[in-house]
């Protein structure tokens, strides 16, 4: 799945004219490509470590279990790409999860239907981002603090929905839930793995093949060229934040489907890891390069750590500072990458 | 203009919770910047004072200070020890998201080293575990300062990095378990008192009155605000941007380190996943308010001090008002908005429209 994909966007980028020359001239922008293939090379590395010394470590459910376990981030970090590619960032994505899961859990228990709940969730998510995007782009406030404030406001709304957590007894949701999709030799996903796979190709189709997505890499490289040639600079901008809203209502339900409740507490602190998989797959934090496929790859590192961790019996906190490290050695190489460039 | 506007404050706010005294540089620093924390600082008191008329009263108790009052200039102290820190790292055009995970590494270190003592009650021990985590806070605060003015990684990236990681740090000094100590000494950090004031509070002026000291008594100062308003520019002027960078982050992480043990000696023990979470975001929250322009440049470390006392006179009032305590976070979002589209020039143009831009045309 993921190598017919990362190896599209740069052939899409230069038709090219082929013979000899153009694969020595396609060498050099390859560079922008080679952080998601660093990072693939280090999940498949790390995959393969945990197979030589794990028992059923590569097992492929332990594989789909990535995906299972981390299906929210997953949608989380392809709305955060869209956010870093234009140079911005959004801090507000783990409160809008929680709200989310409460919007989820309270309509639910008031009797809507579930389609009508995530409708809601959706609409209040996209409308946050959408006003975090203005408050961006219209009045010059910093991506920084305005998202910072969407982060107060959306964990504010929660405390005020219920400081308790709200169980979800819908049937019909925890059907959705808890229903395996078999797939053949005997394995199985969730309906969340579909959905965030779903969010993932579109996500890869606008960026690489719509005018909106080329839009947003002009921005993130040079905001002023792009409004020089008449891009549709403030608009993008207002936009890539909606969709990171709409992304973190997403991965709000998926989120909710994982744990079937409301809580004002849960996703704390997951905007870090959203941000953390973003950098890991190789987008550029500083923004016009990055590949959503990275972000995925990104999200899959951080879940074999934490599968690693979890076979090694170490303590959690592991967890964090190899996370940590991961992120400087990526935020490292890709100053010196930019640095070579310029 | 502003010498009838700033009148009425004071006389609307008693001696304790008045902006720190500062009357050399009074006339300077209370220029118009200063007048809407303060403003706002005396509004909220007023709406304190209507819901309960003996809020802002004081009395004397065995040679302290009781009261509201003292209460909110208490638990304003970690987050105006942090504000100040990180007031100098904006002012060069950087922000420090790692003060709450540097919070709770310090506190980790001073905790377990008193813990694991053989005398556990004992002064030196305090002393020895307190300066111990001001040397790791310096480290931390020297590692950051790497990051940004050596290796050049965005501020925000750059200390993104302790932040995620950090936590997890602090969870292995303290082996993930809530340390608790009994030490008179370190308890007084956060309970004590000093001429009759909180001794936090005492603290964070003194760090207040030492930064302010420094950086306007000096050019450090100038230099700063040079770094942070261009980098490049001053560089080639001569101004050590890189080493003058660095020292803004050494010296909030020891702020932040200094909130930690604050806070730890408030509860006397050491929670290593909870000790000063968001605790950045509010100190960035009390620079905004004091009037330190996010993009670097000119800073007030005035203003941060009243901004961290606002913040604290929030939270106290939303409590004291009757809302639920969880609804500080909304209040919090509609003040950072509110304070931001003041700041925003964008905003300010279609406020008053015709002032600022015959000027500027002319200015071009």
């Amino acid at each position: 799945m993921s190598a017919p994909t990362t190896t599209r966007p740069p052939v899409a980028g230069e038709p090219a004219a082929p013979g000899p020359w153009s694969r020595v001239l396609r060498w050099s922008p390859s560079g922008r490509y080679l952080p998601v293939i660093a990072t693939g090379v280090l999940f498949l590395t790390m995959f393969g470590a945990g197979g030589l010394r794990y028992e059923g470590f590569v097992d492929p459910q332990n594989f789909l279990s990535l995906f299972l376990d981390n299906a929210f981030l997953i949608v989380l970090a392809v709305g955060m790409t869209f956010v870093i590619l234009t140079g911005g960032i959004d801090l507000s994505v783990g409160s809008v999860v929680a709200l989310s899961t409460m919007i989820a859990a309270t309509t639910l228990e008031a009797g809507w239907s579930v389609p009508a709940a995530m409708v809601a969730v959706l609409v209040v998510a996209t409308s946050l981002g959408l006003l975090m995007g203005v408050l961006v782009q219209h009045l010059q406030i910093q991506p920084f603090i305005a998202t910072l404030a969407g982060l107060f406001l959306a964990r504010g709304i929660c405390f005020m929905i219920s400081a308790e957590s709200v169980p979800i007894s819908n049937p019909e949701f925890l059907e959705l839930s808890f229903t395996p999709i078999a797939l053949p030799g005997g394995y199985f996903i969730r309906w969340s793995v579909v959905i965030a796979l779903v969010v993932v190709s579109v996500a890869v189709w606008v960026l690489a093949r719509t005018r909106f997505g080329r839009t947003v890499y002009a921005v993130g490289s040079n905001e002023g060229s792009a409004v020089l040639m008449g891009l549709a600079v403030a608009r993008t901008k207002v936009a890539v934040y909606a969709i990171s809203g709409f992304c973190a209502g997403v991965g709000g339900i998926l989120f909710t489907l994982y744990t079937p409740s409301g809580n004002s507490l849960h996703a704390v602190g997951m905007e870090l890891d959203a941000i953390a998989a973003v950098v890991i797959g190789g987008t550029l934090l500083t923004g016009g390069r990055g590949l959503v496929i990275g972000s995925v790859l990104g999200v899959l590192v951080l879940g074999t750590i934490k599968s690693f961790i979890v076979f090694e019996n170490l303590n959690s906190w592991w967890t964090r500072i190899v996370v940590g490290v991961l992120v400087l050695v990526f935020v490292v190489i890709q100053r010196l990458l930019t640095r070579r460039r310029t | 203009m502003s010498a009838p506007t700033t009148e009425p404050v004071p006389a609307a706010t008693p001696p304790p919770v008045a902006p720190p005294p500062v009357p050399p540089q009074r006339a300077r620093l209370l220029a118009s910047p200063l007048v809407w924390p303060l403003l706002a600082l005396a509004v909220l008191l007023a709406v304190n004072v209507a819901g309960n008329p003996d809020f802002l009263d004081v009395r004397l108790q065995d040679g302290h200070l009781f009261g509201s009052v003292i209460d909110i200039i208490r638990n304003s102290a970690p987050v105006m020890l942090v504000a100040i820190g990180m007031t100098l790292v904006i002012a060069t055009r950087g922000i420090d998201l790692s003060v709450g995970a540097v919070a709770a590494i310090a506190a980790s270190v001073a905790c377990v080293h008193m813990a694991g003592s053989p005398q556990e009650g004992a002064a030196a021990t305090a002393v020895l575990g307190i300066a111990m985590a001001l040397a790791v806070a310096v480290l931390l605060g020297l590692w950051n300062g790497f990051l940004v003015s050596v290796i050049g990684i965005q501020p925000i990236i750059a200390t993104l990095v302790l932040l995620v990681s950090g936590r997890g740090l602090a969870m292995l000094i303290s082996d993930g378990q809530i340390t608790t100590v009994t030490n008179a000494t370190f308890e007084g950090l956060a309970s004590g008192f000093v001429l009759t004031l909180p001794i936090a509070f005492v603290l964070a002026l003194a760090v207040y009155a030492l930064a302010a000291l420094v950086t306007r008594r000096t050019a450090l100062g100038m230099l700063i605000e040079a770094v942070g308003i261009n980098p490049e520019a001053s560089r080639l002027a001569g101004v050590r941007a890189r080493t003058l960078t660095w020292i803004a982050y050494v010296f909030c992480g020891v702020c932040a380190g200094l909130a930690g043990l604050v806070i730890a000696a408030n509860t006397n023990s050491v929670n290593a996943n909870s000790l000063g979470q968001w605790i950045e975001l509010d100190a960035i929250l009390a620079v905004v308010i004091g009037g330190t322009s996010l993009a670097g440049g000119r800073f007030s470390l005035t203003g941060t001090v009243i901004g961290a006392l606002f913040i604290a006179t929030l939270s106290r009032t939303i409590t004291s008002i009757g809302i639920p305590a969880e609804a500080n976070y909304l209040f919090k979002a509609l003040v950072v908005i509110a304070v931001c589209l003041l700041q925003s020039p964008r905003a300010r143009a279609v406020l008053r429209v015709r002032r600022p831009s015959p000027a500027r045309k002319a200015a071009r």
